[in-house]
């Protein structure tokens, strides 16, 4: 039994799982009902000046059969009075004194109204703050979320001023919609933040009624857009997450979010550098029940690496993680089909035929017509592999001898100008 | 009088494979991995764009989908509920390995193509007439498939069926729990908005008249009341060509004593009864011996026990691994509890006391012990197989045939006679209503090749 407790920059947690700022933590109820499922945190959503929402909200994109691949969202933060949810975030830490309780905040641009924010909600008792920089609809259109998140100097302002008053970790939510996250995430830094939790929801338009031509959510005949999250986003967060885990200048803890939706998914967020991970969508989905094989599938492989604590696994590839020049040219593999796997849909063959580099063609064998790699036209891309549905019937093989690694940077630097 | 109540019946000759759901058709449309040059096209006798009509089916595009599989096979529909899809598209589709479970080809099929009807979608169009004409002799899967490529190409063409419905076997010989009249005539409408002219009711004879009566006999042996009777001469001057679609004849004889007696009756005769839901003139008794172990054999067999029959025992003269009907339709008839005796060649129909009615079967084993043993029952059903129209081909259309007594054909399905074009289950000796229906697009193309020169594309074509 591997220990899944962590201290993510001072916040103590009985497992790495927290429920992200979002519909499903909502209230008190709904947040004692996730501890009660197991969930380790949560992070309430948001507070501020009560909002009025809009009807329809969410909107989704599925992929085949499979339902919400991707979800978008155009709720506001909280729409319940202030008072409320602080008397509901006291009774629920008290009620669950071991889990871990963080209050999302997002006012004004103005340094009093976030003293008094601060102030009023360290008064619960909570656990840590979350800044909400990152909603990317309705609220950026203030000057909030977003909007600060997307200035640097604003988030690192604004950090400061919560700083100045928080007797507690402050967490700083940044926003995906930047083309570099090293500035905001180090602004946030700067500002003093004691970690970052990333990404916020990323801006999108989820698509469109083809028969009414209006993009969806529908509200009254119009759309605007949204924040996009669900498994989709996984990758571009992965990558933001090792952006800043692998910068030098950027040491402070990360708390991942972006499509987590099992214990596999929080693996790899962690590797990355992760000390928490966070999740909405999954829950939105399928309901809190789900950390329950999170929990477990977590532990099992903590045990089967024979690794004790969960927090051993923090980063651990984050120094796989290099720039393109870093890369070895002279790494060489091939395509490789196995024909006692092969079930002979020849998706391979038509996927390198018209997306690739012709490298297949059709054998006779067994009595039926296998589709082979021609090794000398395989450039080694993956795209047979990745669209092969069985198991085990293409592999990737090495075919250098591993003598000779040369980055493209060492073959510049060597190179004659 | 049936023997359940209409309601009972009525459910059990439900449909077997039951439409799908959209929600359904959905999900299995997803599964389908959209293989290249797939192994399921080329299982079809048709070559249906199997991976094609399934993933417009996951976009939502119905439309597109009925036509992809009109275009290869103009009774798609049918094909979709009667095809042996087990030993076709989905005994080849890949996921077989790979999930020991394939995608349901026949059902999607005719998800797609029951919205076709249930929208009345014209899917296709009839070509710039051409000036030129057609006549084809049964209106089947073969003689249907002919006809519409024909109209799509241009040509007038004409249908001559000798019973009172068009559509052949498929709209008279399937079996009922397995799709019913409407669906063959939904099909038969297809080619009617082509411009395709249906002349039912409608005998063709020799010329000078046949002597031996009716040539095109129909299977049952019934005589078909107002018909009209064309000679093939008079045929041939009409069109500029002639396509041959029809079929087998009547139900081979057991010839052993006792065949004549009340309560024998033939299988096609009775699927054929069944067809008009007519349940309380479908003739059926408590104990059926079903002679023959052939899919026709099964179809009826397993219909008596629809019907109500009590005990329904299938005789068939050789062994259970020797059985031509296919093994699934084998399973379905266990399942709806038909007993099956092996080795029991039928010696004579016993009559009851009265001598009217049959009393039992006398069989004869045939492992050489040549022991005799009866077998009580009310009602006997003989599903040995049907005649070939030797005497139609050879002396009516005057084509040849051969040692079988099937029509021969080259690759263009072109007789003896450079006019004369036959497919169908004239032309193999009796197989599926897909076979036959490719054998139609062949001849299509055959025709206009031999009229115009000219090679005709379509999907699925040579």
């Amino acid at each position: 039994m591997a220990d899944l407790n962590i201290n993510f920059a001072g916040i103590k947690s009985p497992n790495p799982f927290w429920l992200a700022s979002a519909p499903p933590t909502n209230m008190g109820s709904m947040i004692e009902r996730a501890f009660d499922a197991g969930w380790g945190g949560a992070v309430w959503k948001t507070l501020g000046e009560p909002i009025t929402n809009v009807s329809s909200r969410l909107a989704a994109i599925d992929h085949g059969a499979m339902r919400m691949i991707g979800l978008n969202n155009i709720e506001l933060i909280t729409d319940r009075p202030l008072e409320v949810n602080l008397k509901e975030i006291a009774a629920c830490k008290k009620k669950y004194p071991k889990n871990a309780v963080i209050v999302s905040l997002m006012v004004e641009s103005k340094r009093e109204a976030w003293h008094e924010i601060v102030k009023r909600s360290q008064d619960t008792g909570c656990d840590g703050f979350e800044l909400n920089f990152g909603c990317p609809h309705g609220m950026s259109e203030r000057g909030m979320g977003a909007a600060m998140g997307q200035v640097p100097e604003y988030t690192c302002m604004v950090t400061e001023w919560v700083k100045e008053v928080s007797e507690i970790p402050v967490i700083v939510k940044l926003t995906p919609n930047v083309t570099n996250i090293l500035p905001p995430g180090k602004a946030a830094q700067n500002g003093g933040a004691d970690a970052v939790s990333l990404i916020n929801t990323i801006n999108s338009v989820i698509g469109v009624d083809v028969d009414t031509m209006i993009p969806y959510p529908n509200v009254n005949g119009k759309a605007a857009h949204g924040g996009y999250c669900g498994p989709a986003v996984k990758p571009i967060a992965l990558n933001m997450v090792a952006e800043l885990a692998r910068d030098a200048d950027f040491n402070i803890p990360i708390s991942g979010i972006g499509g987590v939706s099992n214990w596999r998914d929080a693996v790899e967020f962690m590797l990355l550098g992760a000390g928490s991970v966070q999740v909405c969508t999954a829950v939105m989905h399928y309901g809190y029940r789900i950390v329950e094989d999170m929990i477990d599938g977590l532990n099992n492989y903590l045990d089967e690496k024979g690794i004790a604590s969960v927090n051993d696994i923090v980063g651990r590839s984050v120094e796989r993680v290099t720039d393109w020049g870093n890369l070895d040219l002279n790494y060489d593999v091939k395509a490789h089909v196995h024909e006692e796997h092969c079930i002979r849909c020849n998706l391979c063959y038509v996927a390198c035929e018209d997306g690739a580099h012709q490298s297949f063609e059709f054998v006779e064998s067994n009595g039926h017509r296998y589709p082979r790699v021609i090794e000398k036209e395989c450039v080694g891309c993956n795209l047979c592999y990745l669209v092969c549905p069985s198991p085990g019937a293409i592999t990737m093989e090495r075919r250098d001898d591993g003598s000779n690694p040369q980055t493209w940077k060492e073959r510049i630097s060597v190179s004659p100008k | 009088m049936s023997l359940l109540p209409i309601e009972q019946i009525e459910a059990n000759f439900a449909d077997i494979h039951p439409a799908m759901t959209p929600a359904e058709a959905a999900v299995e449309a997803n599964r389908c991995l959209f293989c290249y040059d797939a192994p399921c096209m080329h299982a079809c006798p048709t070559h249906i764009d199997i991976p094609g009509f399934i993933k417009k089916i996951a976009s939502g595009n119905l439309k597109g989908s009925a036509r992809v599989i009109f275009d290869a096979n103009p009774v798609g529909a049918t094909c979709a509920r009667v095809c042996p899809v087990e030993v076709l598209c989905e005994g080849a589709c890949v996921e077989n390995t790979l999930l020991q479970k394939p995608i349901e080809i026949g059902r999607l099929q005719r998800h797609a193509t029951d919205f076709a009807f249930a929208n009345d979608l014209k899917l296709f169009a009839a070509g710039e007439a051409n000036g030129k004409s057609v006549g084809i002799v049964g209106s089947g899967p073969a003689g249907l498939s002919c006809a519409t490529y024909l109209a799509r190409l241009g040509y007038a063409v004409a249908i001559y069926d000798r019973r009172p419905l068009a559509g052949g076997l498929d709209t008279y010989g399937m079996a009922e729990y397995k799709m019913t009249q409407a669906v063959s005539i939904a099909e038969v409408e297809q080619a009617e908005d082509l411009g395709v002219e249906f002349l039912v009711s409608t005998m063709i004879t020799s010329s000078p008249p046949y002597e031996g009566g009716v040539a095109a006999a129909s299977a049952d042996g019934v005589v078909l009341s107002e018909e009209r009777s064309i000679s093939f001469a008079d045929l041939q001057q009409r069109h500029d060509a002639v396509f041959l679609a029809v079929g087998l004849g009547e139900t081979n004889r057991l010839n052993i004593p006792g065949e004549e007696l009340e309560g024998v009756h033939d299988a096609l005769h009775l699927i054929e009864m069944i067809k008009t839901r007519e349940w309380d003139s479908v003739p059926i008794g408590k104990t059926v011996v079903v002679i023959g172990a052939g899919n026709t054999a099964v179809d009826a067999a397993t219909q008596a026990k629809r019907l109500g029959a009590e005990k329904v025992v299938m005789a068939y003269r050789r062994s259970q691994k020797e059985m031509p009907a296919y093994d699934y339709e084998y399973e379905l008839a266990k399942q709806d509890g038909v007993e099956f005796v092996w080795q029991a060649k039928p010696v004579e129909v016993v009559a009851d006391a009265a001598g009217q009615r049959v009393a039992s079967l006398r069989c004869e084993k045939t492992n050489g012990s040549g022991e005799q043993f009866d077998i009580a029952c009310d009602m006997v059903i003989k599903a040995v197989g049907q005649t070939k129209m030797r005497s139609f081909f050879t002396d009516v259309a005057s084509v040849e045939v051969d040692e079988k007594d099937r029509v021969v054909v080259n690759e263009k399905m072109q007789t003896s006679d450079p006019k004369v074009f036959a497919g169908g289950d004239c032309v193999n000796g009796g197989g599926e209503a897909v076979e036959a229906a490719q054998m139609g697009k062949l001849a299509a193309i055959g025709i206009h090749d031999t009229l115009t020169g000219e090679t005709a594309k379509f999907a699925g074509g040579r």
